[in-house]
């Protein structure tokens, strides 16, 4: 594993100019993530519908590139699927970013696995696995109407 | 001893990381060992081995010999006036927390202040929080300038009559900024208020004096000294560690035991409750012989030469921004490059084997005074050459190419 894999031009591009930056428009939920360690800050908004699907989902934060990236392509990722299907794919994404290296999602194209795919190289570099975790535990808060912080340190 | 092939002394920097020789700038967090070091440290396992101050066998008769040896070397090290007022924790943190404890039990009540400053590290500030949520003290921060530098005037205002001790930084870990501790010393002396000074930086880089600084109490870590983990010194005036009530109950700190009543040992046993980290200790005695041996002015020189060459370098990139500006600088340098997070920094450098640090450096006081929620930083140590900060400025340029 080498700064190529970890840097992959997904990473820098979605770090460089993240998609879905800022406050979707009627958004009904909404939660803030928090790591203390690199000072990390992540603001996740959703807009669920009544059949419990993503309508809108932005994002406001601070952060280093994969966090950045990581927030960036899982609004782009989830946006338009329901609420089972996101919970889904975000378990797949944390099952890659800690134990293996592709994901198995049922509601992803291929193309749309190889973006995720792109963050697996952090597993490498325990000290940045958070800096990838991050915006996804703070959707889950969202969607699950959680309205403590998520803090890295006490969340897996 | 030569300082330009000093790094030859240290077996670290023959190893590749990366596939690359290391520049190591990670010295403001622990530095790398010389080998007399590690070969004292292999050598007591191996061949003296034994606990100190129980038996009386001639092993344990050495041991307890070298132990105090190295409590006359700290002595000597930090010019204290006696051996006593040497007591071995386990590290800087340790030592703060025993005089937060032990200070604060008797000395601090409701209302009462403790005076820090912004630039302290986050041991120099949980250990008085306990105090303000045990004992409801009032903790109130000497505010920096934007240089980086303490503003003493402000400080000067903030000391009141409630004021019962003031426990500063002697040399940021973010800024490198020197501060003026005999100063602030002078000033609590008017007031009868005792000063606790974090050695952690000042300690491997600069001249130590307690007893020109006139400090109540001075800390600092070994491995911050070329030394092992597991040791950090208190120093502390004779009178406070004959005053103060003990922090850890147990064996070796204690005079008489019976069912009724316990006795405590004379200072510096009575701080220094059951088994040490003693291969560690007497080890670092060879960390302060391997500074002696260089020469302390010889150390401070080079590592100014290689401070200024660093900052004159990197002021030449124009993305970096140097975080602070204080008017006196040892060798810890805080950056930012425009577009990169120090995260990114960190991880980008390190395919270069340029190891530097990303983060608040446990100093989110200052970061949040700053506005930075993080910083990268390099820091000097006896071993780094011009050639290391030549790797760090080219390691960076490489780092904006790949975000640019």
């Amino acid at each position: 594993m080498d700064l190529k894999q970890l840097y992959q031009d997904i990473i820098l591009e979605h770090g460089k100019s993240p998609r879905n930056l800022g406050k979707c428009e009627g958004y009904n939920h909404d939660a803030k993530g928090y790591n203390p360690l690199c000072g990390d800050k992540v603001h996740v908004y959703l807009k669920l519908n009544k059949e419990k699907k993503v309508e809108g989902l932005t994002f406001e934060g601070e952060g280093c590139a994969i966090s950045l990236a990581s927030a960036s392509i899982m609004t782009e990722l989830v946006k338009g699927k329901s609420f089972i299907e996101a919970k889904e794919i975000m378990g797949e994404f944390l099952k890659m970013i800690k134990n293996t290296s592709d994901i198995k999602s049922n509601y992803l194209d291929e193309d749309q696995k190889i973006k995720l795919m792109s963050l697996s190289g952090v597993k490498q570099f325990p000290m940045r696995v958070k800096c990838a975790t991050l915006s996804w535990h703070t959707l889950f808060s969202a969607i699950e109407g959680n309205i403590k912080e998520i803090n890295t340190e006490t969340t897996d | 001893m030569k300082i330009s092939n000093i790094k030859s002394q240290f077996p670290i920097f023959s190893k590749k990381v990366n596939g690359k020789s290391l520049v190591y700038l990670d010295s403001a967090n622990s530095a790398q060992k010389p080998l007399s070091v590690i070969n004292r440290l292999n050598d007591f396992y191996k061949n003296e081995f034994s606990n100190i101050g129980r038996s009386i066998h001639s092993l344990a008769v050495n041991a307890t010999n070298k132990f105090d040896e190295t409590r006359i070397g700290v002595k000597n090290f930090i010019n204290a006036q006696h051996k006593e007022e040497i007591i071995f924790t386990k590290n800087a943190t340790e030592a703060i927390n025993l005089i937060a404890t032990t200070f604060g039990h008797e000395n601090i009540n409701e209302g009462d202040e403790i005076l820090l400053t912004e630039l302290e590290h986050h041991a120099n500030y949980v250990p008085w929080h306990f105090l303000r949520v045990n004992k409801k003290a009032i903790i109130k921060f000497a505010p920096v300038n934007e240089d980086g530098d303490i503003i003493i005037d402000e400080l000067k205002k903030l000391i009141t009559s409630k004021t019962k001790i003031i426990a500063v930084t002697h040399l940021s870990n973010v800024t490198g900024a020197i501060v003026p501790v005999k100063e602030i010393v002078d000033i609590a002396k008017r007031k009868n208020i005792p000063v606790l000074v974090d050695g952690c930086q000042s300690a491997p880089h600069m001249k130590i004096d307690v007893k020109d600084l006139d400090c109540d109490f001075y800390a600092f870590s070994g491995h911050k000294v070329y030394g092992p983990t597991g040791v950090g010194v208190l120093y502390a005036k004779k009178k406070w560690l004959e005053e103060l009530p003990p922090y850890i109950g147990g064996g070796a700190m204690i005079s008489e035991v019976n069912k009724n009543k316990i006795t405590y040992a004379p200072i510096p046993e009575k701080y220094e409750a059951g088994t040490m980290a003693t291969a560690e200790v007497i080890t670092f005695n060879e960390s302060l012989k391997f500074i002696k041996a260089i020469g302390m002015d010889n150390l401070i020189n080079h590592e100014n030469e290689i401070t200024n060459y660093a900052l004159e370098k990197l002021k030449m990139i124009n993305s970096v921004k140097i975080i602070g500006n204080p008017k006196n600088k040892a060798g810890v340098i805080s950056f930012t490059i425009k577009g990169v997070h120090p995260h990114d920094i960190a991880t980008i450098l390190d395919e270069d084997a340029v190891a530097i640090r990303a983060g608040h450096h446990c100093c989110q006081i200052f970061h949040e005074k700053m506005k930075l929620s993080a910083t990268a930083r390099a820091s000097i140590g006896i071993y780094n050459s011009k050639e290391d900060i030549d790797m760090l400025c080219l390691a960076i340029e490489n780092c904006n190419k790949i975000f640019s």
